[in-house]
C-alpha cells in the first residue's frame, strides 16, 4: 500500500533560505574582498582567512560541545568572519584576529542562543572588544604596503585636514583604514545587491547615512568626507542591517537608522574617539527591543475601532 | 489600502481544460460529513436501490447540508472512514449500475419568497464550495436583511493550480448571472461585487459582461496576491470593512459567496438537480495530464488520476485543495467531497516538508501577515506556556493561510505552531469563561 505524507499546510515554501540569505551576503561583500586585496595587499585575504576559519571551526566546535544541531551550514558564521575581518586593519596580528573570531562566535552569537537569538552584532562586539584589548594594532594603519598612514577621520579630528587624500581616492578606498570599510564604491554595489536581491531594505542604510549627512551639513564638518570615511558605509549596509539585532518592521529600521547617525556624529564630532559607528551599531542592538516594541504592528483583530 | 499578502507561484497550467465527464466510477463512498457542522443521518442500508439526487443523509441539527447519491446503484454497505486530519465519519458505499437512472425527486423547485428560496438553497445540498464548506442556506437565512448591504461574490481563486472557479465563470457564466438574479430578488442587496484576481484576463471580461448588463453589479479586479480570496481579506480588499475577530461578514454588513456555490444554487433552482457532481481540477508534480474533470461526489481520488494519464512519479503527498490551505489525504482512495476543487498529487520531491532550522528573526513572517500577526512571539509564548501572552497576541485571529510559512526562510512551521496556539488560546478563554460563570453562581 502507497504510504502518503500527511503534513501541514502549507505545502509549498518559497525558495528563500538562512542559506541563501547568507550567500547573497557574502556576494555582496565579495567586491570589497577584492578591492580590499587590490589596496592593502595579499595579507588582507590572510586576515580574512584566519576569520572565517576561526569563525566556521568554533561555530562547529560549540555547537559540537553543547549537542545543538551544527549550523555551520548555514553560512551565517562565514559571514561574521567576513565582517570582522573587514573591520580589522590589515597589519593586524593574525593571533588577535583568531581571538576577536572565537569572541564574536562564541561568546557573542552561541552564549546567547546562536543564530537569531544574540541581541548584539557579533562582528561588531568583537571588534570593539579589540579596540579595547589591542588599542594599539587595532589603530595602527598601513598603507600601502607598509607605509604607515592615518585615516581621514582621524586626520580631520586631528585637525591636519590638509592631508586628506582626494574625492577620487576616497572612492576608491585608497587611504588608511580596516580592510573592507575603504572602498566605498565596491561597498555600495554589495549594498545595492543585497537590496535588490530583498535580503536588505532601503529603510536602514538611507536614514542611517542620511542622518549622518545632514548632521554634517548643519555643522559644517565636511560631509562628503563623513560620509565616505570610517565604517560608515559597510556598517550602514551590512551591520545595521542585521536581523537578529536590529528591528525588522520599516518604522523600526528607520529609528534604527538615524539612531545609529546621530550617535556616530556625536563620537566623531565632539568623541574622543575618531569613529563612532561601531559603538553606534552597538548601543543601538541594545535598544531594538524597545524600537521593536515601539513600532510593532497592531494585529487587526477589528471591533475597536481599527 | 489592501491587506498584506505574497506572491505565490500561479501554476494555472489548467486555466483552459475545458472539463471532461470521466467514466463512471465501480463505486462512490459517500461521507454524511461534507460540510461544517453536524453530520448527517445516513438515510440508507445496505441492499437499498438509489438513484442520482436521491437523498441518502439527512440533515441532523440546524447546520448541516442534506447528502444526495451521485450515481444510481447499490448500496454495498454503510461503513466507519477515515477522512482528513483522522476524522471517522460514517459514509454511504453504493455500486454503481451504469444507467444513472434519475430521481424522482430532482425536479425544479418552486421559489417564490425569501423562505422558499432560503429552502430551495437548502435542498440543492450545496455548501461554501470554496473549501470552507458551510451550509450555504444557513448562511444567507439572515435576519435582519436590511443589515446587509453588498454581496461579494468570491472569484479571487489565490490558490496555485486550481482553476475549477475559472470554469465555472467560462463554462456556467450564465447560471452566476442567474444566481445574481436570485440574490437581488429574494436577499434585494443592493450592491454586488465580483472579486476577481487580475491573473484571470477572460473571466474578468466574462464577469464584466453580465455586470454590465444588470445595475447594482460590480466587478473588482484585485491583484494576484495570496490570500486574495480569503473571506477577511477580500471583505477588507472589496469594501474598506474588516470583519472583526470571531466575526462573521455579516457583522460589517456584507456576504461572501463563492462564485461555484452561487452557480450551483441557480443550477438547482432552475433544474432540480443538487450538488451531485463536482469539477475538480487535477494537478501536481506527478500527474501525466493535467486536467479539469467532472467526476461524481463519491468517486475515489485515484480515477481522477488515472483519467488525467496517471501518475509520472509515485505520489507521496496527495491534497484536496490548494497547496497553501489544501489537506493532506490519507489515501488514493480517499472520495472527492462536496466542496473538493481540486486534487493535488504531489512527487517526492514536492511532498516532503522542508526540514527547519533556527529562526533568525528576520521578521518575514510579521511583515507578510494579513492580519499583521507576530508568529515569532506567538510561538515564544506557546513554548513557555503563556496563554495571556497568547491571547495579548491574538494568536486566535490566525486564518492560517500560510503565507508565514511560505516566505520564511528557516523552513519553519509556523502555521502548525499557531494552531497549537489556537488550541490552547480556545482552552483557555472556555476556562477562564466558566471560572467566571462559577463565580458568578
Amino acid at each position: 500500500m502507497n504510504k502518503l505524507i500527511s503534513s501541514s499546510s502549507p505545502h509549498i515554501t518559497s525558495p528563500r533560505t538562512t542559506q541563501k540569505i547568507m550567500r547573497d551576503v557574502l556576494i555582496a561583500l565579495l567586491p570589497a574582498g577584492v578591492a580590499s586585496v587590490i589596496i592593502f595587499g595579499l595579507r588582507s585575504l590572510l586576515v580574512i582567512g584566519v576569520c572565517v576559519l576561526v569563525c566556521v571551526v568554533s561555530e562547529w566546535a560549540f555547537e559540537k560541545i553543547c549537542k545543538k544541531d551544527n549550523t555551520v551550514f548555514d553560512l551565517s558564521a562565514v559571514v561574521t568572519g567576513v565582517l570582522l575581518a573587514y573591520n580589522l586593519p590589515v597589519s593586524i596580528p593574525l593571533w588577535q584576529a583568531a581571538f576577536g573570531s572565537l569572541f564574536a562566535i562564541v561568546v557573542v552569537k552561541q552564549l546567547f542562543g546562536g543564530i537569531g537569538q544574540n541581541f548584539a552584532n557579533p562582528a561588531i562586539t568583537a571588534r570593539i572588544v579589540m579596540l579595547i584589548a589591542f588599542s594599539g594594532t587595532m589603530t595602527s594603519w598601513t598603507f600601502p604596503d607598509g607605509v604607515s598612514s592615518a585615516t581621514p577621520l582621524s586626520l580631520m579630528s586631528g585637525g591636519n585636514p590638509e592631508a586628506l587624500p582626494s574625492y577620487t581616492d576616497m572612492l576608491f578606498g585608497l587611504h588608511g583604514g580596516c580592510l573592507g570599510e575603504t572602498c566605498i564604491i565596491a561597498l555600495l554595489a554589495g549594498g545595492i545587491y543585497l537590496i535588490a536581491r530583498k535580503v536588505i531594505t532601503w529603510h536602514t542604510p538611507v536614514a542611517f547615512i542620511g542622518t549622518v549627512l545632514i548632521m554634517s551639513l548643519i555643522f559644517d564638518k565636511a560631509p562628503l568626507y563623513q560620509l565616505m570615511s570610517g565604517g560608515l558605509v559597510i556598517g550602514a549596509f551590512f551591520m545595521a542591517t542585521d536581523y537578529a539585532t536590529t528591528p525588522c518592521t520599516k518604522w523600526g529600521k528607520i529609528i534604527f537608522g538615524i539612531g545609529c547617525g546621530l550617535v556616530t556624529v556625536l563620537i566623531r564630532f565632539w568623541g574622543a574617539s575618531p569613529e563612532g559607528v561601531s559603538y553606534s551599531i552597538l548601543l543601538m542592538n541594545i535598544f531594538t527591543p524597545y524600537i521593536s516594541r515601539l513600532t510593532q504592528p497592531k494585529p487587526l483583530a477589528g471591533g475597536d475601532g481599527r | 489600502m489592501r491587506l498584506k499578502g505574497i506572491k505565490v507561484p500561479h501554476r494555472k497550467h489548467t486555466a483552459n481544460s475545458v472539463p471532461q465527464r470521466i467514466p463512471l466510477p465501480k463505486a462512490v463512498t459517500i461521507p454524511m460529513s461534507m460540510h461544517i457542522g453536524k453530520p448527517c443521518k445516513l438515510s440508507v442500508k445496505a441492499g437499498d436501490h438509489v438513484k442520482v439526487g436521491q437523498i441518502i443523509g439527512l440533515p441532523d441539527g440546524f447546520v448541516s447540508s442534506p447528502i444526495h447519491s451521485s450515481v444510481s446503484g447499490t448500496v454495498k454497505k454503510t461503513e466507519i472512514i477515515t477522512m482528513t486530519g483522522a476524522a471517522r465519519t460514517s459514509a454511504a458505499v453504493i455500486e454503481t449500475d451504469g444507467l444513472q437512472e434519475l430521481c424522482e425527486d430532482v425536479k425544479p423547485p418552486v421559489v417564490t419568497d425569501f423562505e422558499s428560496f432560503i429552502e430551495a438553497v437548502k435542498n440543492s445540498g450545496v455548501v461554501g464550495l470554496g473549501g470552507a464548506g458551510f451550509p450555504t442556506f444557513v448562511k444567507l437565512n439572515i435576519k435582519d436583511l436590511s443589515a446587509v448591504d453588498t454581496v461579494i461574490i468570491n472569484a479571487a481563486e489565490c490558490e496555485p493550480y486550481i482553476t475549477s472557479d475559472t470554469r465555472t465563470m467560462l463554462d456556467k457564466a450564465e447560471y452566476i448571472s442567474k444566481g445574481i438574479d436570485l440574490i437581488q430578488k429574494y436577499l434585494g442587496t443592493k450592491r454586488i461585487i465580483i472579486g476577481i484576481e487580475n491573473n484571470k484576463k477572460p473571466c474578468i471580461q466574462k464577469m464584466q459582461e453580465i455586470a454590465d448588463s444588470k445595475s447594482g453589479v460590480i466587478v473588482k479586479v484585485l491583484p494576484s496576491i495570496y490570500p486574495q480570496g480569503g473571506e477577511k481579506v477580500l471583505v477588507y480588499n472589496t469594501t474598506g470593512r474588516l470583519i472583526p475577530k470571531g466575526g462573521l461578514p455579516l457583522d460589517v454588513g456584507a456576504v461572501v459567496l463563492n462564485c461555484t456555490t452561487l452557480a450551483c444554487i441557480a443550477e438547482y433552482i432552475e433544474t432540480g438537480m443538487p450538488l451531485t457532481e463536482k469539477c475538480v481540477t487535477v494537478d501536481g508534480s506527478c500527474v501525466k495530464e493535467p486536467k479539469n474533470v467532472i467526476a461524481p461526489i463519491g468517486t475515489p481520488v485515484q480515477n481522477l488520476f488515472d483519467f488525467c494519464g496517471g501518475f509520472k512519479a509515485e505520489p507521496k503527498k496527495v491534497l484536496y485543495g490548494g497547496p497553501m490551505m489544501g489537506i493532506a489525504v490519507p489515501s488514493l482512495d480517499s472520495p472527492v467531497l462536496k466542496m473538493t476543487n481540486a486534487v493535488i498529487a504531489m512527487d517526492e520531491k514536492d511532498a516532503r516538508p522542508p526540514k527547519a532550522s533556527s529562526c533568525i528573526n528576520c521578521g518575514e513572517c510579521l511583515n507578510n501577515c494579513p492580519l499583521r500577526l507576530d508568529p515569532r512571539k506567538i510561538s515564544k509564548a506557546l513554548k513557555l506556556g503563556l496563554d495571556e501572552e497568547l491571547k495579548k497576541q491574538n494568536a486566535d485571529l490566525c486564518m492560517e493561510c500560510g503565507c508565514c510559512a511560505y516566505v520564511c526562510p528557516a523552513k519553519r512551521p509556523i502555521v502548525q505552531n499557531n494552531r497549537l496556539a489556537k488550541a490552547r488560546i480556545n482552552k483557555y478563554l472556555s476556562q477562564q469563561k466558566a471560572s467566571k460563570e462559577g463565580e458568578n453562581e
